[in-house]
């Protein structure tokens, strides 16, 4: 419609014919093109996990396996677990936004290694394809976490294939971390000291350093499993004298960090959205950005707390269960600067605040239960209910995938210049709240009763539990479409953003919107801090106050 | 090409998104760095497994070791050491501008590590004949003598850790074949990866000697050598971890 009053960026064609057009997209060194590819693949993934929730769900309904038997319930709820984890939460924030936004805001014309990260999106590709072809034929009936010696010995259903998959994509992983760490130091415009970087840009970094340091511990450790599983010898067999505990160990020392590989960035979101939406400076400025790099270390401290019940020495018990509570401390330290941002912020309930107001009550309630957990006498009540999959649900879905949407909104302006319907993004922002409590905050309820995770039948008396639940998991994936549909539309008739729709500050939002192939005409001087808003904001937005802005 | 190198502005190394050469060094060096510590990390995991397994089983880990070829793994050490110094050696060539230096030092790297692979195939074929029946890979193809004590260190079904000698007091120890295997088993795994990236390195080395040979390089332009050349040392140094921990202790 009025594509004339977009500017020539990164979006632009000089193709002729349609190979030409589809060459420029897949061969593209672009870090802007490369988040685009990356949105529309992980976005795929996020559907294809929720269709199989969404299965998984409605087998719940009753008490009886009636939709699915046990061992197809098995794969079920495996493939929402590996494709969520892995092929969604995993990649989702750093690989989309964090790729977008990086050089953007640092001021650099790319990512240090552009056809490294080109890479990193097909090694992503791979092991999707990998993971779905797995899928397809068949599945995978081991739960994402591969527990040996059954993933090893007794499962007969595409383990390796599965496993694979995973393998693959954490180079992908690695690739994008070791990426951002060498663009953060080594690329950052002049005057872009560390303590004026925004604090997405620290998050991220934080991610960087987990993504590189745990992920290729996760490689060996599946890969360990394979040689196993083809060669039928035991690494992890107790009955050839392996150790199942050692794979244990082994799988948490990743996957507990990859926890903060999802939630870190989240909060560096959050971060960028409180501060944008208050027209403040961000309270306690270098309290964030070392509180995401002491979540990143102590994040490698407590895996042990994920193996309370497995013959863990109680003495290792206790010191993990420490070390569990030391990481509420930068949690918390987090959550009460930006609830000090707020005060007296000039606050606008945009579409993006909804999200982030939004992930700081349900990290809250996540964290919380989080610390319930790591309390050993807790967690032995506790282990393996429904309580454990409502905490990370919340911490995942109400934390990871809030931020992430929230996200998608703030900067959407800024990756296709259009702006989308206000009014349906509001109404969608608040339908996921109160459609992922109603799933989730059921499930505390009946895990502390003693629902079991992982069974398709069920006592009579949890039935009502589950039918809450999964009467809010239809409301939240109405509250996922909606955005989809209201996004796609926005594209042609959304209304023409320019540069800076929110008035906020940040490099990302000096340039054109969408930003030009090269980010910058010339490279910009950093002068200020992050998030220079004037100190009089509050007052000054109430005197220019005006019907339908977008503040 | 070698002599637009000289103009400032205008260097062809230099790719679009940086500001300067310098830049560009550094960050390439910074990814480096941070890639081997990955490679550190993926390794970390099979130290891990052995340092458990050696907890747990150490006397039979003990004499199962004494069955490696350890003067075949102390020449591969040897070599490897030598391939580290000839490497340092073509980056400091390069770094003089020394082409054709470079391109000799770095021929002769990649020749010590095929040499490397060759002694290494040697070795394992010899465990492979072993199981075979045969006393080594040669009479294994020809024909010719049998082992004299039936032995199988591949594992496996067939797994036979022979007891020799020392009858008595292996015989005591619980689980000598299970847990003589799973040593076995971390050995493959461990020395078949440090292969797998020797391999790697190998046509790393190539590519550069390939590069050099064409003039890619000046003493303004060489990070390429000096990152290929990081990367082979930490080859070098996972062998000098896995040695001693296999075949010596």
């Amino acid at each position: 419609m009025s594509t004339s009053a977009i500017p020539q960026n990164y979006t632009s064609t000089r193709a002729d014919s349609a190979t030409e057009w589809i060459k420029s997209w897949l061969l593209t060194v672009d870090h802007k093109r490369i988040a685009i590819l990356y949105l529309l693949s992980i976005n795929f993934f996020f559907l294809l996990g929720g269709l199989a929730a969404s299965l998984v769900r409605v087998e719940l309904v009753t008490p009886q396996g009636d939709l699915m038997t046990a061992d197809m319930y098995n794969r079920m709820f495996t493939l929402h677990g590996v494709i969520m984890v892995f092929f969604f939460l995993i990649p989702a924030i750093p690989a989309v936004m964090g790729n977008f936004l990086v050089p953007l805001m640092i001021g650099a014309r790319d990512l240090a290694f552009p056809r490294l990260n080109l890479l990193s999106w097909y090694l992503y590709m791979g092991g999707g394809v990998f993971a779905l072809v797995a899928a397809i034929t068949g599945g995978v009936d081991t739960g994402w976490t591969f527990y040996t010696p059954f993933s090893s010995s007794y499962s007969n259903s595409n383990v390796i294939l599965t496993m694979s998959g995973a393998f693959i994509m954490g180079f992908s992983s690695i690739l994008t971390g070791l990426n951002f760490i060498v663009t953060i130091h080594k690329m950052r415009a002049p005057g872009m000291t560390w303590f004026r970087l925004p604090l997405f840009i620290w998050a991220n970094y934080a991610t960087s350093l987990i993504q590189i340091l745990a992920t290729p511990v996760l490689g060996i450790a599946l890969l360990l499993v394979m040689v196993e599983r083809v060669w039928r010898v035991g690494i992890f067999d107790p009955a050839l004298g392996g150790d199942p505990l050692l794979f244990q160990h082994l799988f948490w020392f990743y996957s507990h960090p990859a926890v903060y590989i999802m939630i870190l960035p989240a909060m560096g979101v959050i971060s960028e959205l409180i501060s944008a939406f208050s027209r403040k400076r961000i309270f306690g400025y270098e309290f964030i950005a070392f509180s995401s790099i002491a979540i990143a270390v102590l994040g490698f401290l407590v895996w042990g707390h994920h193996m309370f019940v497995s013959s863990q020495s109680v003495y290792s018990g206790l010191v993990f269960s420490f070390i569990t509570m030391l990481v509420a401390i930068p949690s918390a330290i987090k959550v009460f600067n930006w609830t000090a941002t707020l005060y007296k912020g000039s606050i606008s309930y945009r579409t993006p605040m909804l999200y982030a107001l939004g992930f700081i009550g349900l990290f809250i309630i996540g964290g919380l239960t989080g610390i319930f957990l790591g309390v050993v006498a807790v967690d032995i009540h506790v282990t393996d209910t429904y309580f454990v999959v409502a905490h990370f649900h919340y911490v995942m879905v109400g934390g990871t995938i809030m931020a992430y949407l929230g996200g998608i909104h703030y900067w959407w302006p800024k990756m296709t210049g259009r702006m989308y319907n206000e009014a349906w993004g509001a109404i969608s922002a608040l339908v996921v709240f109160v459609g992922f409590n109603m799933t989730f905050f059921p499930q505390f309820v009946m895990g502390y009763l003693g629902m079991p995770r992982r069974y398709h039948v069920y006592p009579e008396e949890f039935q009502i539990y589950h039918v809450l639940s999964t009467a809010g998991a239809s409301i939240l994936g109405l509250g996922f479409i909606i955005p989809i549909i209201y996004l796609t539309l926005s594209l042609f008739v959304g209304k023409v953003a320019g540069p800076n729709p929110w008035a906020a500050t940040g490099l990302e939002w000096s340039i054109a919107s969408p930003p030009p192939t090269h980010n910058f005409d010339q490279t910009p001087v950093v002068t200020e801090e992050a998030y220079a808003y004037p100190e009089d904001a509050a007052a000054q937005d109430s005197d220019s106050w005006q019907a339908g802005s977008h503040l | 090409m070698a002599t637009t190198s000289h103009e400032h502005g205008h260097n062809p190394a230099l790719q679009h998104h940086f500001d300067t050469p310098e830049q560009q060094r550094e960050a390439a060096t910074l990814g480096m760095w941070a890639f081997l510590t990955t490679e550190i990390m993926l390794f970390g995991g099979i130290f891990m497994a052995y340092a458990v397994y050696r907890w747990a089983y150490h006397e039979v880990w003990a004499l199962a070791a004494t069955h490696l070829n350890t003067p075949l793994a102390a020449i591969n050490t040897v070599v490897l050491l030598v391939s580290s110094l000839t490497v340092a050696l073509g980056v400091h060539a390069a770094a003089s501008g020394k082409q054709r230096q470079v391109v000799l030092l770095l021929l002769v790297t990649i020749l010590l590590g095929a040499a490397f692979l060759g002694i290494k195939v040697t070795e394992y074929s010899e465990k492979f004949a072993h199981c075979a029946g045969y006393a080594n890979p040669i009479t294994w193809i020809s024909g010719g003598a049998t082992l004299e004590e039936a032995e199988c260190l591949v594992p496996g079904q067939q797994f036979h850790f022979p007891v020799g000698h020392g009858a008595e007091e292996a015989s005591s120890l619980p689980n000598i074949q299970r847990n003589a295997q799973l040593f076995y088993l971390l050995y493959f795994c461990a020395t078949g990866l440090h292969a797998i990236h020797m391999i790697v390195g190998i046509s790393i080395m190539a590519v550069l000697a390939w590069m050099a040979a064409r003039g890619r390089f000046s003493s303004e332009y060489y990070t390429p050598v000096e990152i290929g050349g990081l990367y082979w040392h930490l080859i070098d140094i996972i062998w000098v971890f896995l040695f001693p921990l296999f075949y010596l202790v």
